[in-house]
């Protein structure tokens, strides 16, 4: 499927969505609330058909946390970026993707490790680099180390 | 009665001078047992990122650390005398050096191999997750500066920690360090 087909489709599902097509790949933008179901319908659906999640991370912007999941249609090989945005960043929250792709367990660890990103639903939610009992979320704009130098 | 006495109670003649470094006996068995130890020093296997590569590098055929006594690389910190800090120490890693520095037996010695071992490294000093410099988890005998050192480097600390080895009086180590 070209870009415009798939954006066509996603608005069909999802009429909120913003697209942004200036990287690599195609963004969606959506809110935290709504992403289950929509990543579950570009999983499950036949024409869609994303069976492969090849990257997941997280970028702080200071007022809002931006979830980043790259996806794969190795059928259809077309590619997408949906973007999730958690506003709330004090104790920022969203669903688990572990129970669609397998490889989000690990992902996900690692994004709670670093940024502090709540996954409901994850079957093993705990920290994958560092010691259990670090304080903070190193990633995060607002981590603070006496031992780091300012810059 | 008298006479035996007073023999008794006599003084050694002159003025005793202990000698600094144990007197003849001690001195030459030190040299012994120092020429001995500097020249089979066994190196614990410990790399943890690129300059292992070097290290490797200096074992092999053509560096061949084993022209000076260094070939006999353990896998277990109970048979080496020697660890060979190669590579970034992470703040994970740091207990589990320390614990194989421990595990090691006495006399032993710590080379900090590149810029990462001594300070942090040029890279990744300011972070959260880097040990800066190893000596803050272990005592460290000779230090190699670069990024990573050419084996000719390692060789040439070995070679110096060698030397350190033979200057050193063996029979008042222990002494010393249990005061």
């Amino acid at each position: 499927m070209t870009n415009e087909e798939l954006k066509q489709r996603f608005t069909e599902l999802l009429p909120g969505a913003i697209y942004d097509e200036t990287g690599e790949f195609l963004n969606v933008i959506i809110n935290s609330e709504v992403l289950l179901p929509f990543v579950k319908e570009l999983r499950n659906n036949d024409t869609l058909s994303f069976d492969y999640l090849f990257c997941l991370t997280c970028v702080d912007w200071k007022d809002h946390l931006m979830m980043v999941y790259h996806l794969l249609s190795k059928d259809h090989k077309h590619t997408v970026v949906v973007k999730a945005k958690i506003t709330d960043i004090t104790n920022p929250e969203i669903e688990s993707v572990s129970s669609i792709w397998k490889t989000a367990n690990f992902h996900e660890r690692e994004v709670y490790d670093l940024f502090g990103v709540k996954f409901l639903n994850h079957p093993d939610l705990r920290r994958i680099f560092l010691d259990e009992d670090w304080p903070g979320h190193p990633l995060r704009k607002n981590y603070v180390d006496e031992n780091m130098i300012e810059i | 009665m008298d006479i035996k006495d007073e023999k008794l109670k006599l003084e050694f003649p002159g003025q005793v001078h202990p000698s600094a470094d144990g007197g003849i006996l001690v001195t030459k068995l030190d040299e012994v047992i120092n020429w001995a130890r500097s020249n089979s020093l066994w190196p614990l296997v410990f790399g943890t990122s690129c300059c292992a590569i070097e290290m490797m590098s200096a074992a092999d055929a053509k560096y061949d650390w084993s022209r000076f006594g260094f070939e006999v690389a353990r896998a277990t910190p109970r048979q080496a005398d020697l660890i060979i800090v190669a590579g970034t120490i992470v703040m994970k890693m740091a207990p589990v050096l320390k614990r194989l520095y421990d595990q090691m037996p006495e006399p032993k010695y710590v080379i900090a191999m590149g810029a990462c071992t001594i300070s942090g490294g040029p890279f990744f000093y300011n972070t959260y997750s880097v040990v800066k410099g190893v000596d803050h988890v272990i005592p460290v005998d000779v230090y190699i500066p670069g990024c990573p050192p050419r084996p000719e480097a390692l060789l040439h600390a070995m070679i110096t920690l060698q030397e350190k080895i033979k200057h050193e009086p063996y029979f008042r180590k222990a002494k010393e360090d249990t005061k």
